[in-house]
């Protein structure tokens, strides 16, 4: 395979302009992992089944397995290492741990980021609608019931803080 | 590369041919590019075009939908959800919320599946392809637009620049329903998707009936839909428009069901989807 020249790409992550090269076959999560150094996001099945990886771009969840790296350039992306404030973590951060709404783990990066993105819009989601706007990441260890609970205990938390 | 305007892409493709493919929500070009299913030597980005990229809805020509435009725009749009409720049916159940965020209606109709779930909405719809290529523009009603699966009528050198939909009356309603055995994340076992006008008497002045997921292409069904007009909308009706319907199913057995259980699906899921697309016409 020829060597492929890298792309200069400038985009702010997490509110910082961050400037990065990558070839243009690499996916935003090999940048956010290999070259920035962010390994919240995980690597699950890298076809967009799981949600491992999710991310925000210009606000809205997508799976950076299947974004290039170069698409991002001049986008806004919030990956889990934003999502606490300083020293304290966010309400969904700590329903997670209260509620023992993980395992082994590798999935909750993207189930925060993702329910997250949810409360923001609607802190009242019903279980039914957590359930339908989190059917894009999969957990193979908690059977969901604790996640939907810590998500909907996080919304309760939210807007009582508002 | 990622150019900025239509003609650039045509030239782009004549260059390299079926060595480039085009990246819109890259939901299926980067799996398929993965597992080997395609191969690339230039992806050419083409979210770059403003008229790939953004759409618009007037009262005379309805709906102008660019190719790239993601399902989440669509069903998040108050005024095109209400007046494509099978569209906005479709959107929402394709792949998650991240997928959703990403995948556009123009990739979902270019990818050609049979079991693609905006396709028989689009076709419900009375939707249109506008084609750019190298001999200028044409369009292509979308229900000739899929010619297998996987494959689709653009020649070598064309791309889907947008899609257009009709405009809707107020007495007009659409629905798309699918059966997948799960609650969300699944391909659909068959899905329907229905449109109808009503008149003023409240008999179907006009219907259209497409059907995913039964054959090689999703299919409009020409004579279950034509069996609805000048009918006063009831079960019985929609149920005899169901058996018309399953006539052109020609479906395949396979892991997701056998022959017979979607063939029956058809007849369950028509009866529904004209349910809902009457029910929305009387309420809009």
């Amino acid at each position: 395979m020829p060597a492929t020249k890298k792309v200069h790409v400038t985009t702010t992550i997490n509110g910082e302009e961050i400037d990065f090269l990558c070839e243009p076959r690499h996916s935003l999560l090999e940048v956010l992992r290999d070259n920035l150094g962010l390994t919240g996001s995980k690597e699950g099945c890298n076809n967009g089944n799981c949600g491992a990886c999710t991310v925000l771009l210009n606000g809205r969840p997508v799976d950076s397995c299947l974004v290039l790296g170069v698409e991002v350039e001049g986008a806004e992306i919030e990956t889990v290492e934003g999502i606490a404030c300083s020293s304290s973590l966010h309400p969904v951060q700590e329903c997670f741990l209260e509620g023992a709404a993980l395992q082994c783990g590798i999935c909750t990066p993207g189930f925060l980021v993702a329910a997250k993105a949810l409360l923001d819009k609607d802190p009242h989601a019903s279980e039914e609608t957590i359930r339908f706007n989190l059917a894009g990441n999969l957990c193979r260890c908690t059977g969901y019931d604790k996640i939907v609970r810590a998500v909907q205990a996080a919304g309760q938390r939210m807007s009582a803080d508002a | 590369m990622a150019p900025e305007s239509v003609s650039e892409v045509v030239s782009v493709l004549g260059e390299h041919g079926d060595r480039a493919k085009l990246l819109a929500g890259a939901t299926d070009l980067l799996v398929q590019l993965r597992e080997g299913l395609r191969e690339a030597d230039v992806v050419v980005d083409i979210k770059k075009i403003d008229e790939v990229t953004s759409y618009k809805y007037c009262e005379e020509d309805g709906l102008s939908l660019g190719a790239a435009v993601t399902c989440c725009e669509v069903y998040e749009h108050p005024l095109l959800s209400r007046l494509y409720g099978a569209l906005a049916d479709s959107t929402q159940i394709i792949g998650g919320w991240q997928i959703q965020s990403r995948a556009s209606v123009g990739g979902n109709l270019c990818n050609a599946s049979p079991a693609a779930d905006a396709v028989p909405s689009l076709i419900a719809l009375n939707a249109t392809a506008v084609i750019a290529g190298p001999n200028g523009e044409h369009t292509l009603a979308v229900q000739d637009f899929c010619t297998g699966p996987g494959k689709n009528a653009l020649e070598s050198g064309e791309l889907l620049v947008s899609i257009q939909v009709p405009a809707q009356c107020d007495n007009c309603g659409s629905a798309y329903e699918r059966f997948i055995p799960r609650n969300e994340m699944d391909i659909a076992v068959v899905g329907v998707g229905s449109w109808v006008k009503l008149a003023e008497d409240g008999t179907i002045a006009d219907a259209r009936i497409a059907l995913g997921a039964v054959a090689a292409t999703p299919l409009f069904a020409e004579e279950a839909s034509a069996s609805l007009i000048g009918k006063q909308p009831s079960e019985e009706l929609f149920a005899a428009a169901g058996e018309l319907a399953k006539q052109i199913a020609t479906p395949l057995s396979d892991k997701r069901g056998t022959k017979e259980f979607r063939t029956h699906l058809v007849g369950v899921l028509v009866k529904r989807t004209l349910t809902v697309a009457v029910e929305r016409a009387q309420n809009k």
